[in-house]
């Protein structure tokens, strides 16, 4: 088998950092904040990168959509294996509202442009936690999908997945072409090491706008307000389950 | 006019004389009219030494601000954004894969953290990409080194030891068979390489070392015999930087003197053995080991940077690594400041956030201050190293002087107020502390380098007024008025020139105060130079009064570019620099102003050579001399 791969790399605010909201609520504050690559693309980029090792693919695509910095979270994934970028631009208020219908029609055009053989994205992105992309893009490819993926293995011209579901793993078989969403547990990404961030300073980034696929990226929703969680209130210790009943029908849950 | 020019002719010759009889300068009556500004005259048959060094102008009281201002950028876009994908996967591995406590607790870098440091490319950070290097650039470095140094300064020991001085030594005097021999295995961390000049009777004094390395008869080899100690990574090292006598004869006159040769010595070639790892106080994961040589036979093409040449050697890699130490030590005060600040701002006494008290108040603001510094140093020096400077070596001096003690009193202050806590083992501080006090030490020690300062700066200015005493000798009218011009304007406390004008509006005030130290600063070593002449060389107490102030002066400069900048380019943390610069400047200012009065002022000289003698008398008896007052 020889695939070429593409990866979906999402620039979101690094996980450690504490999130503040704006003043004026319209969204958090993301200047000056640090940014890193999805964790769940990282995982992504990783099986990639092992796949490619072990033969099965033979390139690996990179693609991230956003404003300038996704150069750098490109330059990450092709520091760990990726062969070369693709890189969206889509900036300012725009990108507040850019949703995974959008990044999906990205993906799906990209698909068939560049002749991709299997779509591996991260399964949600913490910043948004929409768990859509991988399952959108595969509708309008009509390729068949394997979300939460925890384990992949290839075999003769499709992917048997073991996926991660409430009810425990489902093993699946899905024929390729196809998109897989990659889950925690699928692998533990390498460190980028910095001879290979050096190296693949020489790798291409091709660099695109929305419109040169195609895609409409004006928006759809408009953010209304953007709060913190309320300050969690103190609980109550009650007796018996009855006091647990009364309690819960005086608050208006039951 | 005329008259007024000529009363300035006869005035200025006076005061020139005065000087010249060795008598103080005593303030002179000042001219009938204002000063006429001269015109340069002749220039002399030998032009005096040229400096763009910040610090060494200081010393002849002139503010040259080429490499001060504006703050200088050492990284253009395309390495800056290099940079900005590399911080984050170093910062992963100190936070995810080394852990310091152990390194303390085992004294060893466990062999899996050493691979992965390999496999992160650690080992070879400045090294050409040719050789298997990353290529960095020193800005680079130091941005790297500042997070390695923030999470375990022994792996920092480690990796600087090897990299920083072991084979710098290669990438800076090596030939092309030398670096293309040796470059590609110490890059990737397959070799180790070490930096080997200390010896049991040579520390401070490097040119005494007793080392030696004979050429042999058939002349194809040098036969290398001595031993060294403190080594660091001198217990496993294949590639070492070994520094020893040569006897060398000069051709015209047929003596045959000892000079310092620097060789590249495999631990290979045979009869290179080392001792077991010392037992330190802190960086206890670095191996420190003593290492002798039995009858080496080191091939003559592992001669580095020419026979004879090795002192000039052994300086230049020492001063070509020291911003990395500046850079690595904020990112230490980093680390001991937010720990100090997380606990402060948890810690309650009292009914109160004990942050909220002016005791913690000013600990956190002096430590932020200091940090302030240091980190401004650091990165000045690197960026001017990255444009192609070349002089910069009191800069460096001063910046490792001034981080190893800042670094120190930071983290201090740190467990300080932490408490208890502070001090017990679990919470880290404690062993940063023990690491830290090596760095007063090492690469020069601090008393040393406050020396080196005084005394180079002190041989400039020397060399100008020698060129001005010529001057005066051969009647070139040009330079005693341009000279005489200069004094004149002193006494009568006008400005000289316009320096440090470019800092924001602001800090207008400190700028002002600091040109004035800098005014003042020069004519107190040109005082010093007049009374003492060569045998300042031993007033040691004067020298370090002179440091001090020199230090504190380029420290001004420094922070006082830096806000500068923040300003002018109006970043979020602009208002909360020009405080920092602020406080700290005003109380330099202070400081400055007490060390030059210290070494004129008849009490404070008084002082010393009284400590001189108690001193003296202590040494005699043994040890302290006052008995317990109950006289039992």
């Amino acid at each position: 088998m020889s695939l070429r791969i593409l990866v979906g790399c999402k620039r979101v605010i690094d996980y450690a950092v504490k999130i503040r909201v704006k003043p004026d609520k319209s969204g958090v504050i993301t200047e000056g904040v640090k940014h890193s690559m999805n964790p769940f693309d990282e995982i992504a980029i990783e099986e990639a990168v092992r796949m490619k090792e072990k033969k099965i693919a033979k390139e690996i695509v990179a693609f991230s959509c956003g404003p300038t910095q996704c150069q750098e979270t490109l330059r990450t994934a092709l520091a760990m294996g990726a062969d070369r970028g693709i890189h969206v631009e889509v900036s300012g208020p725009e990108y507040e509202t850019l949703q995974p219908l959008h990044i999906s029609k990205m993906l799906a055009k990209l698909a068939k442009d560049e002749q991709i053989d299997l779509i591996i994205v991260g399964k949600q992105a913490i910043d948004d936690d929409c768990n859509q992309t991988a399952q959108m893009t595969a509708a309008l490819l009509g390729w068949p999908q394997a979300t939460s993926a925890s384990k992949i293995e290839a075999k003769d011209g499709s992917l048997q997945v073991v996926r991660e579901i409430d009810g425990g793993l489902e093993t699946i078989k899905v024929k390729l072409p196809s998109v897989v969403s990659a889950d925690l547990r699928l692998n533990e990404p390498r460190y980028a090491t910095l001879p290979n961030i050096m190296k693949a300073k020489k790798k291409p980034i091709k660099k695109l706008a929305p419109k040169d696929l195609g895609i409409d990226v004006s928006p759809r929703i408009q953010v209304v307000t953007v709060e913190e969680p309320p300050v969690r209130q103190a609980g109550a210790k009650v007796e018996n389950v009855d006091a647990v009943v009364e309690k819960l029908k005086a608050l208006g849950h039951a | 006019m005329l008259r007024s020019g000529r009363n300035l002719q006869v005035l200025s010759k006076n005061v020139v004389r005065e000087n010249l009889r060795l008598l103080s300068s005593t303030p002179q009556p000042s001219p009938k009219d204002g000063t006429k500004k001269v015109a340069t005259g002749r220039t002399l048959d030998k032009k005096p030494v040229k400096s763009s060094s910040f610090v060494m102008n200081l010393f002849i009281g002139s503010s040259n601000t080429a490499q001060v201002f504006p703050f200088p950028d050492g990284l253009n876009t395309e390495q800056k954004e290099t940079l900005g994908v590399l911080v984050d996967p170093v910062q992963k591995f100190f936070e995810e894969v080394n852990d310091a406590a152990i390194n303390d607790s085992q004294s060893a870098v466990p062999e899996a953290t050493i691979q992965g440091l390999r496999e992160l490319g650690a080992f070879g950070l400045q090294a050409p990409v040719e050789y298997n290097g990353v290529g960095l650039n020193n800005t680079q470095y130091a941005r790297l080194v500042e997070t390695v140094g923030g999470f375990d300064l022994g792996v920092g020991i480690f990796l600087g030891a090897h990299q920083s001085i072991g084979f710098k030594g290669i990438t800076l005097f090596g030939t092309e068979e030398q670096k293309k021999k040796y470059l590609p295995k110490v890059a990737t961390g397959e070799q180790f390489a070490a930096f080997c000049l200390t010896e049991p009777s040579s520390g401070s004094d490097a040119n005494s070392i007793r080392t030696r390395a004979v050429l042999s008869p058939d002349g194809k080899h040098f036969i290398l015999n001595g031993s060294k100690i403190w080594i660091s990574n001198g217990g496993f090292a294949e590639v070492m930087t070994v520094f020893a006598q040569t006897p060398i004869t000069d051709p015209s006159t047929g003596e045959t003197k000892d000079k310092v040769t620097a060789f590249i010595v495999e631990r290979k070639f045979g009869g290179v053995t080392s001792g077991p790892p010392e037992k330190k106080m802190g960086i206890k994961c670095s191996n420190t080991a003593e290492v002798y040589y039995d009858n080496v036979p080191v091939p003559i093409e592992n001669v580095l940077g020419g026979v004879g040449q090795g002192f000039k050697v052994a300086m230049n890699i020492l001063n070509n690594g020291r911003f990395g130490m500046a850079a690595a030590l904020s990112g230490t005060m980093k680390a001991s400041t937010k720990a100090a600040i997380q606990h402060a701002t948890a810690r309650v006494q009292f009914g109160r956030r004990i942050d909220s008290y002016g005791a913690i108040q000013e600990k956190l603001a002096r430590m932020a201050m200091l940090h302030y510094v240091t980190e401004s140093m650091a990165y000045m020096i690197s960026s001017n190293m990255d444009k192609g400077s070349t002089d910069f070596q009191l800069e460096a001096a001063i910046s490792k002087v001034f981080a190893s003690e800042a670094a120190w009193n930071v983290t201090d202050e740190a467990i300080q107020i932490l408490g208890g806590n502070g001090f017990m083992s679990a919470n880290g501080l404690e062993k940063v502390l023990r690491d830290l006090r090596i760095f007063r030490i090492f690469e020069g020690t601090n008393d040393i380098l406050r020396l080196f300062v005084a005394l180079t700066g002190l041989q400039f200015a020397g060399g100008h007024l020698k060129q001005l005493q010529k001057a005066v000798k051969s009647g070139n009218v040009g330079v005693i008025l341009g000279e005489a011009a200069k004094r004149a304007k002193r006494t009568v406390g006008l400005r000289q020139s316009n320096s440090l004008s470019e800092v924001h509006p602001k800090l207008a005030l400190q700028a002002q105060l600091t040109s004035k130290a800098v005014e003042g600063f020069g004519i107190t070593v040109e005082s010093l130079l007049i009374k003492h002449g060569k045998n300042i060389l031993d007033e040691q107490f004067l020298l370090n009064r002179v440091a001090a102030a020199a230090i504190d002066i380029y420290a001004n400069v420094v922070v006082l570019s830096r806000a500068t900048r923040a300003l002018n380019m109006n970043i979020s943390s602009a208002n909360h620099e020009e405080m920092l610069a602020r406080v700290w400047c005003n109380e330099a200012l202070d400081r400055i102003q007490l060390n030059l009065t210290a070494v004129k002022s008849q009490s404070q000289l008084s002082n010393f050579s009284t400590m001189s003698q108690i001193a003296k008398e202590m040494c005699e008896h043994g040890g302290l001399i006052q008995q317990n007052p109950l006289g039992i």
